[in-house]
């Protein structure tokens, strides 16, 4: 299968984007090579912006360009974009609803070697809290060039979550992509696996072998973790009674909290959740990582095995 | 003469817009009156005499921005704005209510005139570099002015946001800082000092003006430099009073975020009329 990082597909998408709309330009803090803004830098110098290491003058400019009419796309890796400038994010950009789009690359564990100061496991949790905010987690290549440009034609502010690692290509160009839509990739009856980023191909995995020991899982890549795509998860709460919710991201306030609240308030089922156990990571191979603190098809199926277990009736 | 006559203008606008605030401030009941009144000559120059905008038409494209930065000094931008035309003068009384426009701090949102929402200190710098940033890339003609605070230069932010103005040439940026000297718990100097602020603002590649911050015709002046100026930002170090034209509240770090009761803005309207 082949395999391309969304920071990748990040970069490409913005050439194209930058093609199309004269009015975006793109803001690094020294990181452009990483979080492949470079790209974009080579074709269009005019409207690329670096501001060096400082990550809350990266946030405020952007805000004062947008304020003048661009579309900022704004870069950096997610633990410096969300945590050191966050504050400029919730008053600069969120309250003031500017058309700043922040791409923050390097997300989750699978940062791999850099280790837990780099491994950003609450940027979900602290994005999807703040007000007028849009929150995109693409699965792959294909979905994050798509989600460039919703995003960049979505009126308002929007962070989208990539990493570094390669990750297989799960999408064609036919792939639809709408901001605050969930897809059902594959369905089934037993029990639901709500999926986000990188664990989307783990869960699809897990369903093809719960499949083959006999068991029925339905997949839904959950990419916009807000607005919450409510319609799809409670059809799949009431349908398949039972759900399991896999993230690269801490259990508080990722992809299974924004899951168990709406089931919890329109179609309470059991619910159990893949992530991160509150815990910080730390250096190793992103896939030893990932082995290491349960992200894993292994970790998905446990889940769905004790989910189903809990079902009622 | 008629330079006389047009500062006479302005001193007369900015009795008034002194009075606002003490108004306003009364009737809220809370609010910051030391760090609004320290800056009146600034923003009356500003919005009277050297920026180009449209009460009419706040948002056009082709205006000139203003960012307060300190934006704690909310009376003295809304007491500006109404008296330019932005919105009547009556909704100032609204100030601080529930339902209002007139937030504690500036939202671009809710106020026609407000450029960017502020209170989060050093935030504001940001934002007016990449809109000089903007302006310069669409290679339109419009400035950007800034009001600081002393105290709010404390914050790293706006360090990071000069050194990038200098950075991206941006002469078409003007900042002031409001030197009056004072934070809400003491003197600058005491708590902690950012001095020497010529030095640093010069070490970071801007060009410098000092003045008189309650000289309109210093203001002015420095305004036109900063104009002349190619290649780099201008800081405008505008020596102030903090309270400035009330007796009582001058110079006093008490009067950075308590409002006057009535007869005590009763006393301050007096002095002011």
């Amino acid at each position: 299968m082949e395999k391309v990082a969304t920071r990748d597909a990040y970069g490409k998408a913005l050439v194209k984007l930058g093609e199309q709309m004269p009015q975006v330009v793109v803001l690094d803090a020294d990181l452009s090579k990483s979080t492949k803004t470079h790209d974009f830098k080579k074709v269009f110098p005019e409207r690329f912006i670096n501001v060096g290491i400082a990550e809350q003058n990266l946030l405020g400019i952007a805000a004062g360009m947008a304020a003048s009419g661009k579309i900022a796309f704004a870069s950096t890796f997610a633990v410096f974009a969300t945590g050191r400038a966050f504050e400029q994010i919730r008053n600069s950009i969120a309250y003031t609803e500017l058309n700043v789009k922040i791409a923050a690359t390097h997300a989750g564990l699978t940062v791999g070697e850099d280790g837990a100061s780099h491994q950003a496991i609450v940027d979900i949790a602290v994005m999807r809290a703040l007000p007028n905010m849009t929150v995109i987690v693409p699965a792959d290549g294909t979905e994050t060039e798509k989600a460039v440009f919703a995003a960049a034609t979505h009126d308002g502010p929007v962070y989208i979550r990539l990493g570094r690692a390669p990750v297989p290509v799960l999408f064609g160009e036919d792939y639809k992509f709408q901001i605050g839509k969930a897809v059902v990739l594959r369905d089934g009856k037993d029990v639901s696996l709500l999926a986000c980023g990188i664990m989307v191909n783990e869960a699809m995995k897990a369903a093809e072998e719960l499949a083959r020991e006999g068991v029925s899982a339905r997949v839904i890549n959950v990419s916009t973790l807000k607005p919450m795509d409510k319609d799809t998860i409670i059809k799949a709460a009431l349908e398949t009674r039972a759900l399991v919710t896999a993230e690269e991201h801490n259990i508080i306030g990722g992809l299974g909290s924004a899951v168990a609240e709406v089931i919890v308030e329109n179609a309470p089922v059991p619910l159990e959740r893949v992530g991160v156990r509150d815990t910080f990571g730390e250096s190793g191979k992103p896939e030893e990582l990932l082995e290491k603190y349960g992200l894993t098809v292994k970790d998905i199926k446990e889940a769905a095995y004790k989910v189903i277990k809990r079902k009622k009736g | 003469m008629e330079q006389i006559s047009n500062e006479k203008k302005l001193q007369e606008i900015a009795r008034q817009i002194r009075r606002n605030i003490i108004t306003m401030l009364a009737e809220a009941g809370s609010g910051h009156p030391g760090g609004s009144l320290s800056a009146v000559e600034i923003l009356t120059a500003l919005y009277f005499q050297e920026m180009r905008v449209d009460p009419a038409n706040p948002q056009w494209p082709e205006r000139d921005r203003f960012v307060l930065g300190k934006g704690h000094a909310a009376p003295v931008l809304y007491a500006t704005l109404a008296e330019k035309g932005f919105f009547p003068r009556e909704e100032l009384l609204t100030l601080r209510k529930i339902n209002s426009r007139l937030q504690g701090h500036p939202d671009m949102r809710k106020v026609p005139g407000v450029d960017m929402s502020t209170g989060s200190l050093g935030q504001g710098f940001s934002a007016s570099v990449g809109m000089a940033l903007a302006g310069k890339m669409d290679k339109k003609d419009y400035r950007v002015y800034l009001l600081l605070g002393d105290g709010e230069i404390q914050e790293g932010q706006v360090w990071e946001g000069a050194m990038a103005a200098a950075h991206y040439k941006l002469d078409n940026l003007t900042a002031f800082l409001d030197h009056n000297g004072l934070q809400i718990d003491g003197p600058v100097q005491e708590v902690m000092s950012p001095e020497p602020v010529v030095d640093k603002f010069k070490a970071f590649g801007w060009h410098v003006e000092q003045i008189d911050g309650h000289s309109f015709t210093q203001i002015t002046r420095a305004l036109e430099i900063a104009k002349s100026i190619k290649d780099k930002p201008t800081m405008i170090i505008a020596e102030t009073v903090k309270g400035k034209g009330v007796s009582f509240m001058e110079n006093e770090a008490g009067w950075h975020g308590t409002a006057p009761k009535k007869d005590q803005a009763a006393q301050a309207l007096e002095e002011l009329a």
